[in-house]
Formats: structure tokens, C-alpha cells, sequence
């Protein structure tokens, strides 16, 4: 064959945890984390918005930290673990931001709503963790014991996940009534 | 007849929502297909002229490729088709992305692969792809896309804006916008014999059946189209793409075998339609005390040279003011680019642009409040029809609004309010969209009292089938509703089922139209259903209806009407425009499920913001392609963008819209959101920005 400039047909094993089952794969090295869960292993709550990290549909908890599952090759990730939006629930029931969400209708067509669940999740974690964002007011203060949340922190955060039906002002409300639930509790 | 509500009105979460929130909820791509073959194809790279070679040879030796289709070796279509369905048919090209070719592999990275090793030569010719409004190329259309004459004269408008006592003349332009739903364009088709099978991203399952039915030479009955879910639409899932119609071409060469296509994002700025960019030169006469007397609005937009698309702009400003005399006009120019279509609110969004920012600056020469400016010119008829209102409450919505947004303490007076180094100001616009009913929606009500989806003995239950689509606006809910009031049953025992052609023909979700045509169909089948089995049917007993004409429609005007209200801040020294806050009051019938309707109306404020500030297909005209292609250069509204934004309705009790009282409400808050943050930006800074979108240049 001609030299095409492409480094095709090489192949690789791995395996991976998909929200708690472990998968065993043989993928193309250029296949994402996000095609290796829908086109391989018929999982396919993470969505292919844009495959360039530019939507944020397809964002996953890759070991547990909110992740671009469409610019992460899945030949980088063996032996990971993998939570999409179907594996937040424990024992089949839905996660409280997955609850609020309906409560707030904070989705219309549904198509980018796993991926802004987990972002929120994993955000949520990050800001418990003291990460500070670009509207993080003080950053000389001791964020150890995590950022608050007010709506323009969660707004900042959330960017990273477009929503063309417009439901941010929802979104917002579901993410801040579990944040400050969580915060209560 | 007009139904009684009990489920209408009440907040009713929508039922496929647990399956949505975990990604469950099946889309075009997601059905399961045993070994699929991906599609990806190869687009011209030139505006117009011929392919005078395709060298497939590099592609064709790659492993895993089943199949090349050029324009030499795929099957024929049938002639009698839109101009851009006859994909693969010629060695013609009339658009820069145009398919010229289509690798088939039995995985996505091979047919990618294969598509680039494609080598395509051609044969260049003349191109035009800029809007210019001094070009020897335009022509004034017969006809708007929605039928509507493209030019309408009432009186001697020239004449009434020499004679006015005060007259605003500027031109305002919008930008070409892509819809860019989340889901992208996708069709997966498989061949059964002479049958296809289809699941489609679509807006509209009936009329992507008849466009396959017709490009193919099939009868409607051998093509199945399926959409129980689609990701966002726009408008853009309305019509049939080419992509839909190669994938189903690429498949018939395959038979048996499932072919998927989704549309990478670059590709949806090239062949699903956009809003195509207009010019609007508006002018306003009135007399001294603010009493309109001519409203002249003349319009320039672009169009495709294979296929006419005439975006309906001026027509918003045919029924929303009183004026002794008014001009509207259309131009296109038939540029060497790809067919425009629908998008959210069309003409509608880009004409109250024009509109509204105009009577804003006739509020300013005349001295005059601009909600007291549109209140002395609120219509007693319609004075597009000539016909009394069912329910028009645009006043109602202004003052409501106003209240809320403490307007009776705004001082006018422009670039008056520096807080913090950012200029502050506020701006209102009106908003109206019509109530379109669309015919021939098929509604079938069936009782089940056994088996899975009954219960014996007790409550009959009722399976609802229409082909409606669901593309985010909340039919599955809705028509829930509707049909449980219609049927004077809870909605519990309402077994709906959508997004199929199996269940009829039915009309698109598109034109705000879905609630009125569907739920108009359902109302009238459970109406028969009841006349002929009462409350207490077999098992198996079915009735039908279509759509019912409206029997006031030659009666009266009917539209939903709105306010907008936007709160704007400029940074005095870089010019970033921000919107902390933004209101729309809307008046729109009955409102049939108070929780999804609020999300439709700050969906459309939030598109509206995201047009203010954002969005703007650059077309580079000497290659004919648009070149900020993906979301990282064509920017939308984020989270961030959005600071308080919020919603009211006020009831409307209208008995002539349709059996629920309601009129739609995906569009309308779109309409005039754009004109009121532009009005509001003029309050803070003094700068009259006329096009969009409002970047931070136009302030320095």
C-alpha cells in the first residue's frame, strides 16, 4: 500500500470499567474513549456533540475526574475506570443532580444532559476540593475547605458545556440546590 | 370544541426524562444495528463547476473499506426531487462541501481515512458568494417561504414619510447564523428488499418519508422512519439534507446492511441549512405625538442559486403597528452556496431586529417613552388581515414587564449611568409570532384493557399515536396532556407514543405549530372515540381523525405576543458587552404544561442573546465556505452569558386558537430578544449598534 501519511489498521487490547463492569477491548489506537464506549461497547450515554472538546456532550468521569471522553484516545486509558451518567445512581436510582434536573427542567432535547450531569458532578468535587475558578473572588483565601458556590461560580464552571436549547438558567438552579443541599448536609 | 383543563396547566415533568438524565433515551445513532458500516464522504472543495476526475484507488485498497461511490457508480435517484437531494447524481457542483463522493468501512476511523484518500479533480468555474445589494443578480421573489406575497404596498408610504412630522430612515443587517442543535445531523438506513428503514434526526418524520419515498421511486408506504427522541432542531431538522438522502443512496448499494452517518460538526455549517444574512433599510414617519404614519421596510438577503429560499424578514412589520401607509419588499441574491432554511423564528427574528431597534430611535427623536410609543400605536384589527384579534395582550405584556423592571424610574436619557467602569443601561422590544395550524396530522386512540398495557378489568387505558416529533420542546408531555383532557381521563392512564411513521403522517414540529396541529388531531380522534365507545370501551376499540380545518381562521388574526426587557453593561474602557438580566413577558393562550413552556421561552431569550452577542457565519466568498466552522470560532451563548434571566405569562382565555386555547411558544422568545439588548446597549453607552452581532469594537 502507498504511504498515506496514516499510521492505520494498528490495533490494541485493553480494558476498561464502565460505570462498575469491566470490559475487555480490541480498538484502533485512534479510537476515543467515546467512540470505544458507543461504537464498541454499545454505551452511549456519553453523545458525540462535536468530537473536537469544544460541546462538552460526551464528558465522562474518567477516574473520577470530568473528562473530554471525545479528545482522550482510549489506548491512553487502560485499565481506567469510566462513569457516565448511567453509572452515578446507586442501585438504579438517579443521582440527586440527575433528580434536580428533572425537578428544574433543566434539559429540553436531552441530547448534552449526561454530559452536563457529570460535569457537575465532577465540578461540584472540584469545588469541594478548593479549586478556584476564573470568578473566584479572593484567591488569597484559604480554599481548603472548598469554594462557595454562588450562581456565577456555578455559571463559570458549567461553561464547558453547551446547551443549544438554552436551559442554562435551569441548569444553574438544579446544580445550586444540590451544591447548597450538599453543602447543608 | 374546546377542552376543559385539568392536566393542561399543571407542571407536568416530562415523562422520557429519566431515561434523558442518564443518557438512555435513544437517539438516531444509538439504535442498535448489528455490524454497521459508517459512511463518511467527500466534499467539494471548490463553489461551482464539475468534477472532472475522482481517483478512488488508495481508498479502494484500504482494509476495512466495503465501498467508494462516485457520481459514475451510484445508483439513480429519481429526477423529480429538490435540486439539493440529487446527491451523487451529476459531476455538477453548485457549493463548496457539496458530497461528490462516499467511502462505506466497517468502522468510523477507516471510512474517515479512506474519504481523505479520495483524489478529487475539477473543473472550476465563476462563483458568487457575497451579499452585495448593489448586484445586477437580484430579483424580487413571488412569494415568502411561508407562502406570503414578497412585496405588500398599502397607501403611498413615500409620500407619508415626506409629510411626517418626525422620520427615522437607517439600515439594520443580520449576519448568515447556523442552527448547530447539540445532536448532529444523523440517519442510519438499512435496505429491506424493496423497504427502507430509517432512523433519522428529524424534526418532521412524515416529510423526511416522502422525500426518501420520492427520491427513491418508492410509495411512502415502504419507507419507515423512525425519531422517538431528537437532539434539537431548530428549524435545521425540518427539511431533508443531502445527508439524508446519500446515506439512504450509500445503504441501497449495501442491501440488508445498517450504513451510519452523523454529520461531524464542521459539516453542518455546509449542508443542512442557515439563516441567511439580510440588509434591512427601515423607515419610520410619525406625527408629532408619536402616531405612526408610514412604515416602509425593504430587505436584501441572500439565497442559493439552485433553490429559492426568500427568509420572510419585513413580514413581522405587516401586522405589528397601526400606520396610514406601509411598504414591505423582498430582494435575494442567488449566491453559489447551500440552500438557507428555516431557523428558530424565521423572518420574524431577523425583521424585529430591524423593527424594533427602529422604534427605538423614533422613541429618541420623538422624546417619547418607547413603551408609550408602541402603545399609541396598538392596532384595533390586524392591519396585515383586516380582521379583529382572537387575543392580542402586547400591551398587557409591555406594562407588565414595565412594573417589573422598575421602567418608571429609568431615566432616559442615554450614557447616564456609570457604575464600577461599566455603563449601564435598559431596552424593551416587542415580539409577536402567528399561530400556525398545519393540516393532515393522523391521530389514532386506542383502549387497552389487557395485556401489558392494561389492567383487566379496571380503568381502561389509552394508547395515543401520532407521528409528532419531540426535539426538545416537550410533545411527549404536552400531547400527554391533552389527550388526557381530551379523553377526561388522568393523565396516568395516557399510553403516548411518537416519532414514527408507523402511526400516520403527521405534520412537523417547526412553525410553533406542533401543540395546535397535534393536539387539534388528538382532540378530534378522542372526540370520536367517545362519541362512539363512551368512557367505558372494549378492548382494541380505535378511532382516527386529522387535523381539522380552524373554522375561525378567515375570522380572525391570530398571533402570540410578548415583551422583552434587557438589562445591558459595557465596560467603559474594552467595550465588553455583558446582559445581567433579561425579562420576557409573554401572552400566548393557554399555557399547557407551565414547567416545560418556561424552558421553551428562556430556550428562544437564550438563542436571542446568544444572536445579540455572538453568533455570525463568516463566509469567505472567494472559496464559498464558511469559515469559523465549529464551536470554537462559531461561539453560542454559555452558562456564563446567562445572568438573571427570567419569564411571566399572563393568562389569555382565547376560544378561536385551537381545542387547548393555546398558541405556540418555541419561537416567540427569539423575536425582538436580539432588538432589546441592542436597545438596551444604546441606553448604556449612546452607540446605536444596527448589526449583529454586538461585539465589543463597536464601542471603542
Amino acid at each position: 500500500m502507498a504511504d498515506t501519511g496514516y499510521l492505520s489498521g494498528v490495533h490494541a487490547d485493553l480494558s476498561l470499567t464502565v460505570d462498575g463492569r469491566r470490559h475487555e477491548l480490541t480498538v484502533d489506537t485512534r479510537t476515543t474513549v467515546l467512540d470505544a464506549l458507543r461504537e464498541h461497547l454499545d454505551i452511549t450515554s456519553a453523545k458525540k456533540g462535536c468530537d473536537h472538546g469544544q460541546c462538552g456532550a460526551c464528558t465522562v468521569l474518567l477516574d473520577g475526574r470530568r473528562t473530554l471522553s471525545c479528545l482522550s484516545l482510549a489506548v491512553a486509558h487502560d485499565g481506567s475506570e469510566v462513569t457516565t451518567a448511567d453509572g452515578l445512581g446507586a442501585d438504579g436510582a438517579l443521582h440527586p443532580l440527575q433528580e434536580a434536573f428533572l425537578a428544574h427542567d433543566a434539559y429540553q432535547c436531552g441530547y448534552c444532559t449526561p454530559g452536563q450531569i457529570c460535569s457537575a458532578v465532577g465540578m461540584l468535587e472540584e469545588a469541594a476540593a478548593g479549586h478556584p475558578s476564573v470568578v473566584t473572588s479572593d484567591l488569597g483565601a484559604d480554599l481548603t475547605a472548598g469554594v462557595d458556590l454562588d450562581r456565577t461560580e456555578i455559571a463559570e464552571r458549567m461553561s464547558g458545556n453547551l446547551c443549544r436549547c438554552g436551559a442554562y438558567a435551569h441548569i444553574v438552579d438544579a446544580v445550586d440546590e444540590v451544591a447548597h443541599r450538599e453543602v447543608a448536609r | 370544541m374546546t377542552l376543559t383543563p385539568h392536566a393542561m396547566g399543571t407542571a407536568m415533568p416530562r415523562p422520557e426524562g429519566p431515561e434523558k438524565v442518564r443518557g438512555r433515551a435513544p437517539y438516531a445513532f444509538e439504535h442498535p444495528a448489528a455490524e454497521p458500516l459508517y459512511l463518511f464522504p467527500v466534499q467539494a472543495a471548490i463553489p461551482r463547476g464539475r468534477v472532472t476526475a475522482i481517483d478512488t484507488s488508495a481508498a479502494d485498497a484500504l482494509d476495512g473499506v466495503v465501498l467508494v461511490l462516485t457520481p459514475e457508480t451510484a445508483p439513480r435517484l429519481s429526477d423529480a426531487i429538490d435540486p439539493d437531494h440529487g446527491v451523487l447524481q451529476s459531476a455538477q457542483v453548485h457549493q463548496y462541501g457539496q458530497y461528490v463522493a462516499a467511502v462505506v468501512a466497517t468502522t468510523s476511523e477507516t471510512a474517515r481515512e479512506a474519504a481523505d484518500l479520495v483524489r478529487v479533480t475539477y473543473a472550476q468555474e465563476p462563483h458568487v458568494a457575497a451579499l452585495d445589494e448593489d448586484s445586477s443578480e437580484l430579483y424580487g421573489p413571488d412569494t415568502l417561504v411561508t407562502g406570503a406575497p414578497a412585496d405588500d404596498t398599502r397607501g403611498d408610504p413615500d409620500a407619508a414619510l415626506a409629510g411626517a412630522a418626525v422620520t427615522v430612515r437607517a439600515t439594520y443587517r443580520t449576519p448568515m447564523e447556523h442552527h448547530e442543535p447539540m445532536e448532529p445531523h444523523t440517519t442510519v438506513a438499512v435496505w429491506e428488499g424493496e423497504r427502507l428503514v430509517v432512523h433519522e434526526a428529524t424534526q418532521a418524520v412524515s416529510w423526511t418519508r416522502q422525500a426518501l419515498a420520492g427520491a427513491f421511486g418508492l410509495a411512502e408506504d415502504d419507507v419507515d422512519v423512525v425519531a422517538p427522541h431528537v437532539g434539537g432542531g431548530f428549524g435545521s431538522k425540518g427539511g431533508t439534507h443531502p445527508n439524508t438522502v446519500l446515506t439512504a443512496l450509500v445503504a441501497r448499494a449495501v442491501p440488508g446492511r445498517t450504513v451510519k452517518y452523523a454529520l461531524t460538526r464542521q459539516q453542518m455549517f455546509d449542508l443542512v441549512g442557515y439563516r441567511p444574512a439580510t440588509i434591512q433599510h427601515v423607515a419610520l414617519g410619525a406625527d408629532a405625538d408619536g402616531r405612526l404614519t408610514a412604515i416602509t421596510h425593504d430587505v436584501v438577503e441572500q439565497s442559493s442559486r439552485i433553490q429559492e429560499f426568500v427568509e420572510p424578514t419585513a413580514a413581522f412589520s405587516r401586522g405589528m403597528y397601526e400606520a396610514g401607509a406601509r411598504r414591505t419588499t423582498h430582494r435575494v441574491a442567488p449566491l453559489d452556496i447551500g440552500v438557507p432554511t428555516y431557523m428558530r423564528a424565521p423572518g420574524e427574528a431577523p425583521g424585529s431586529f430591524g423593527a424594533e431597534c427602529a422604534m427605538d430611535e423614533l422613541a429618541g427623536a420623538l422624546g417619547v417613552d418607547p413603551i408609550e410609543l408602541r402603545v399609541r400605536n396598538e392596532p384595533e384589527v390586524d392591519p396585515e388581515q383586516g380582521l379583529p384579534y382572537s387575543s392580542r395582550n402586547l400591551v398587557a405584556c409591555l406594562r407588565r414587564g414595565a412594573e417589573r423592571f422598575d421602567w418608571s424610574r429609568r431615566d432616559p436619557t442615554p450614557r447616564s449611568r456609570l457604575v464600577d467602569g461599566w455603563w449601564h443601561g435598559t431596552g424593551v422590544a416587542a415580539a409577536s409570532f402567528p399561530v400556525v395550524r398545519f393540516p393532515g396530522s393522523e391521530a389514532r386512540v386506542r383502549a387497552a384493557r389487557n395485556g401489558a398495557l392494561g389492567n383487566g378489568a379496571g380503568a381502561p387505558r389509552y394508547v395515543v399515536e401520532i407521528a409528532a416529533s419531540d426535539i426538545g420542546q416537550g410533545a411527549w408531555a404536552a400531547l400527554t396532556a391533552i389527550a388526557a383532557d381530551a379523553l377526561d381521563v388522568p393523565v396516568e392512564r395516557i399510553d403516548l407514543a411518537i416519532g414514527d411513521t408507523a402511526f400516520g403522517s403527521a405534520s412537523p414540529a417547526g412553525g410553533s405549530s406542533g401543540t395546535t396541529s397535534w393536539g387539534a388531531a388528538i382532540t378530534e380522534a378522542a372526540e370520536r372515540f367517545r362519541d362512539k365507545y363512551g368512557d367505558d370501551p372494549d378492548d382494541g376499540d380505535e378511532a382516527d381523525a386529522t387535523t381539522p380545518d380552524n373554522p375561525w381562521a378567515a375570522e380572525y388574526a391570530m398571533h402570540a405576543y410578548g415583551a422583552h426587557f434587557a438589562e445591558v453593561a459595557v465596560h467603559a474602557d474594552t467595550g465588553e458587552i455583558r446582559v445581567p438580566r433579561m425579562l420576557g413577558v409573554f401572552a400566548a393562550g393557554r399555557i399547557v404544561n407551565p414547567l416545560t413552556a418556561r424552558s421553551q421561552f428562556l430556550g428562544g431569550m437564550t438563542m436571542g442573546l446568544s444572536a445579540a452577542l455572538h453568533e455570525e457565519s463568516v463566509l469567505d466568498d472567494r472559496f464559498g465556505h464558511v469559515v469559523n466552522r465549529d464551536f470554537a470560532g462559531y461561539h453560542i451563548a454559555t452558562c456564563a452569558d446567562v445572568g438573571r434571566m427570567d419569564v411571566e405569562w399572563l393568562d389569555e382565555d382565547d376560544p378561536y386558537v385551537n381545542p387547548m386555547g393555546s398558541k405556540g411558544i418555541g419561537e416567540i422568545g427569539i423575536v425582538g430578544a436580539a432588538a432589546a439588548i441592542a436597545n438596551a446597549a444604546h441606553h448604556a453607552t449612546g452607540v446605536r449598534v444596527r448589526s449583529l452581532p454586538i461585539t465589543l469594537d463597536a464601542f471603542l
